[in-house]
């Protein structure tokens, strides 16, 4: 009998165990996210499986594209070193899960802002890094010109578990058009699959049709259409309930873009700190207690613009030079003629 | 009593402690659902789900609920688990016993052949199929017609359809046929045992077999026309074929590669159960007169088979399991559909994922309690 009463007292200890645990992260501090990564020494971050220009990673490992660069912003404000990333390649089926069972912290993997996601699965979406649209690729020498040639029914690959399949769906079912969707988990697939001439057309996101052609076997045979069948904003995405967290993301996603709009660059940004313009003194910390309020220093936004540049920059090396979309586009300044406009960092 | 204590407390304390276990765990969930502000519920199933799906087996668009389309993927997951082992048995068989047979040549064959396919990954195995066999396969506009209908091409492989008339006639000269059939092997039996006279069961069965569904078609009224694929044009360069069924590429790579690769497991096990017949059993059937024919029907394959049979089972089991890599090669089954893209339109993971773990659970303990019941029917009767 008392050896049975050992054992019970054991387990009612190992139980009680077990509660105290949960009981303690019930009572999440406000900023657990930040005050982890600190300790930690690096920022969890969730990229693609490869997309050129977005989040790529080289032969030694390193990983580069604009996605990649909002990582390394939040790494250089809340750590002072761009380079503390630890990057997690996800699939489209796996980032939410990802993100919400706190495998990553910041999801930056050229993911569509939507209601739904932001509103429903514990999602928060803290800005815009690039506004994109969903487009169809085809063979050149298929005669197509513009999507209203798909009249005669058309086979369509993609990738699952994107908003592209909806976005398809609306559009072909508001043509008229019957078709038939082919989707597969990875893009990679997609591609060899378009490739070898299972589909008649690849949908996607422009810029992912445009990065993804690199790999085609011969990337001039094929074409973009001309037509947007969609609005994509695609931004970074943080868990709900750590406003704190999300704060710095967004915050460090503007300060690059209003860096741009201001004419501050990795390269001048030392000597702007003596600027006449108040607006600009902030920007680089020379003034005001910016960085008090997002619990971080004062030099947290001059380690983003020096370290990873501004977003002109960031474009331009990723986007712009690899020939992917040299043309910005909507992702151009408000003020010379894009949609980036950003809240002024004050 | 004190005795009944001892047996009984450790058995609660085990249940105790599973209880708590599973509790813990639900709990868990639950308060960091919360944290996140996700919620729980299987509402969600009702809902349109808005998107379309590339092959179904029943009437399905996106303007049906979620829990349609997790039985589009439920109904193609079976279609490719039961085509995969009906082929995989019969290759399973055939290559088990070849592996028996006399002719140098034949041994060799089969036993390459198995060791080669089950050495390798299914996932690659898929892969092989799906990229190497695709890119190999020719344009619709190339292709050259098998038999004058039939066209393998990149965009699937065309088959003529059958458009019927009066279908349930056929359909039942049919089912009368077989219990005709069952009659005939009952009455055979009897005969058998009382006159020990033998029936030409198999012949009786197969002029059944044709006799009956013919007579629907010549006094019944049954018919049908057949409906050939006919080339489409879309664009200046891309076809596809119209009318007929059309089995999508992703579909038959997937039933190749399952098919391939579980049929070495079970040639395996046929050369066990065979091999594990005593070779006593054979001399003793032949010197009672028996024919090989006879020897190998009433004495080696009721033995042989309850050797095959468990092993096989978990064959069948792994086959349906393994049938859920579709989703790297597009093939729309449960996995793709449901635990894909309906789980990221939704973001219900818990809820997904758990019907789809139970789904396939009840699959494979329907498959289990089957064959379990066939290895009971075949198993030694002691009298």
């Amino acid at each position: 009998m008392f050896k049975y009463l050992k054992q019970l007292t054991s387990l009612v200890a190992m139980v009680a165990v077990l509660f105290t645990f949960t009981t303690e992260t019930m009572a999440a501090k406000k900023s657990k996210t930040l005050k982890n990564t600190q300790k930690k020494g690096f920022v969890r971050c969730g990229v693609s499986q490869g997309l050129p220009g977005f989040s790529n990673a080289d032969a030694a490992g390193n990983w580069t594209g604009v996605d990649v660069d909002v990582c390394r912003a939040v790494a250089a404000a809340v750590l002072g070193d761009a380079n503390k990333v630890k990057f997690t390649p996800l699939s489209a089926k796996e980032r939410f899960t990802a993100l919400t069972s706190n495998e990553i912290d910041i999801l930056s993997r050229n993911t569509t802002w939507t209601l739904s996601r932001d509103a429903d699965i514990g999602l928060t979406f803290v800005g815009v890094n690039f506004y994109d649209g969903q487009g169809f690729m085809v063979r050149k020498n298929s005669g197509y010109a513009s999507v209203n040639d798909f009249k005669n029914g058309i086979s369509a690959c993609t990738n699952l578990g994107t908003t592209t399949e909806l976005n398809m769906r609306d559009f072909f079912n508001s043509k008229g058009i019957s078709y038939e969707p082919v989707t597969f988990e990875k893009a990679d697939e997609v591609v060899a699959a378009y490739d070898a001439g299972r589909c008649d057309t690849y949908t996607t996101d422009k810029s992912g049709l445009a990065a993804q052609r690199i790999k085609l076997s011969s990337p001039d045979d094929h074409i973009v259409l001309p037509e947007t069948i969609s609005k994509e904003p695609l931004g970074p995405v943080v868990r709900q309930g750590d406003s704190v967290w999300e704060d710095i993301v967004r915050w460090s996603l503007n300060v690059m873009i209003e860096a741009e709009e201001y004419g501050v660059n990795s390269a001048n940004a030392d000597s702007m700190k003596t600027s006449d313009n108040p607006a600009v003194k902030r920007l680089v910390g020379a003034e005001g207690e910016l960085g008090a309020a997002l619990g971080l220093d004062n030099d947290w936004s001059l380690r983003i613009i020096k370290q990873v540049g501004n977003y002109g920059e960031s474009y331009k090396r990723n986007i712009a030079d690899t020939g992917i979309l040299p043309d910005r586009g909507p992702n151009e300044l408000w003020t010379k003629g894009g949609i980036l406009y950003v809240p002024p960092a004050r | 009593m004190n005795l009944n204590f001892k047996k009984i407390f450790p058995q609660l304390l085990t249940l105790l402690f599973v209880v708590l276990v599973f509790g813990f765990f639900s709990y868990n969930a639950q308060v960091n659902m919360d944290n996140r502000g996700i919620t729980f519920g299987y509402g969600f199933l009702s809902q349109e789900s808005s998107f379309d799906v590339q092959f179904s087996l029943i009437e399905y668009d996106g303007s049906h609920s979620y829990f349609r389309a997790y039985l589009v993927g439920l109904l193609n997951t079976i279609l490719v688990s039961v085509i995969g082992i009906i082929l995989a048995t019969i290759i399973g068989v055939v290559v088990g016993i070849a592996r028996l047979s006399k002719n140098y040549l034949i041994v060799k064959t089969a036993a390459v052949y198995v060791e080669f396919f089950r050495n390798i990954p299914l996932l690659l195995q898929i892969f092989f199929w799906y990229f190497a066999a695709l890119r190999a396969l020719p344009l619709p506009e190339k292709a050259e017609p098998m038999l004058g209908v039939f066209f393998l091409t990149i965009k699937g492989f065309f088959v003529p359809a059958l458009i019927w008339n009066n279908l349930h006639i056929f359909v039942y000269s049919v089912i009368a046929a077989i219990i005709s059939i069952i009659f005939v092997r009952i009455y055979a039996r009897r005969k058998q045992e009382t006159e020990g006279k033998q029936t030409p069961v198999l012949m009786i069965s197969i002029g059944l077999l044709l006799i009956l569904p013919l007579l629907s078609f010549l006094i019944g009224g049954a018919s049908f026309v057949v409906e050939v694929p006919v080339i489409k044009q879309m664009s200046q360069s891309s076809f596809t074929y119209d009318g007929g069924i059309g089995l999508p590429p992703e579909l038959i790579a997937l039933v190749l590669a399952l098919s391939l690769y579980t049929a070495t497991f079970i040639a395996e096990c046929v050369r066990a159960g065979v091999q594990g017949v005593g070779k006593g059993q054979k001399e003793a059937a032949a010197s009672i007169g028996l024919t090989p024919n006879q020897v190998l029907k009433l004495v080696i394959m009721p033995q042989a088979l309850r050797i095959i049979i468990p092993p096989t089972t978990n064959q069948y089991l792994n086959l349906t399991k393994n049938s859920s890599l579709a989703a790297a090669i597009a093939y729309p089954d449960l996995v793709l559909v449901f635990a894909g893209t309906a789980l990221m339109q939704t973001g219900r993971a818990i809820e997904i994922v758990s019907i789809t773990m139970l789904t396939y659970l009840s699959l494979s303990i329907s498959i289990s309690i089957l064959m379990n019941w066939y290895n009971k029917k075949i198993a030694i009767k002691e009298k």
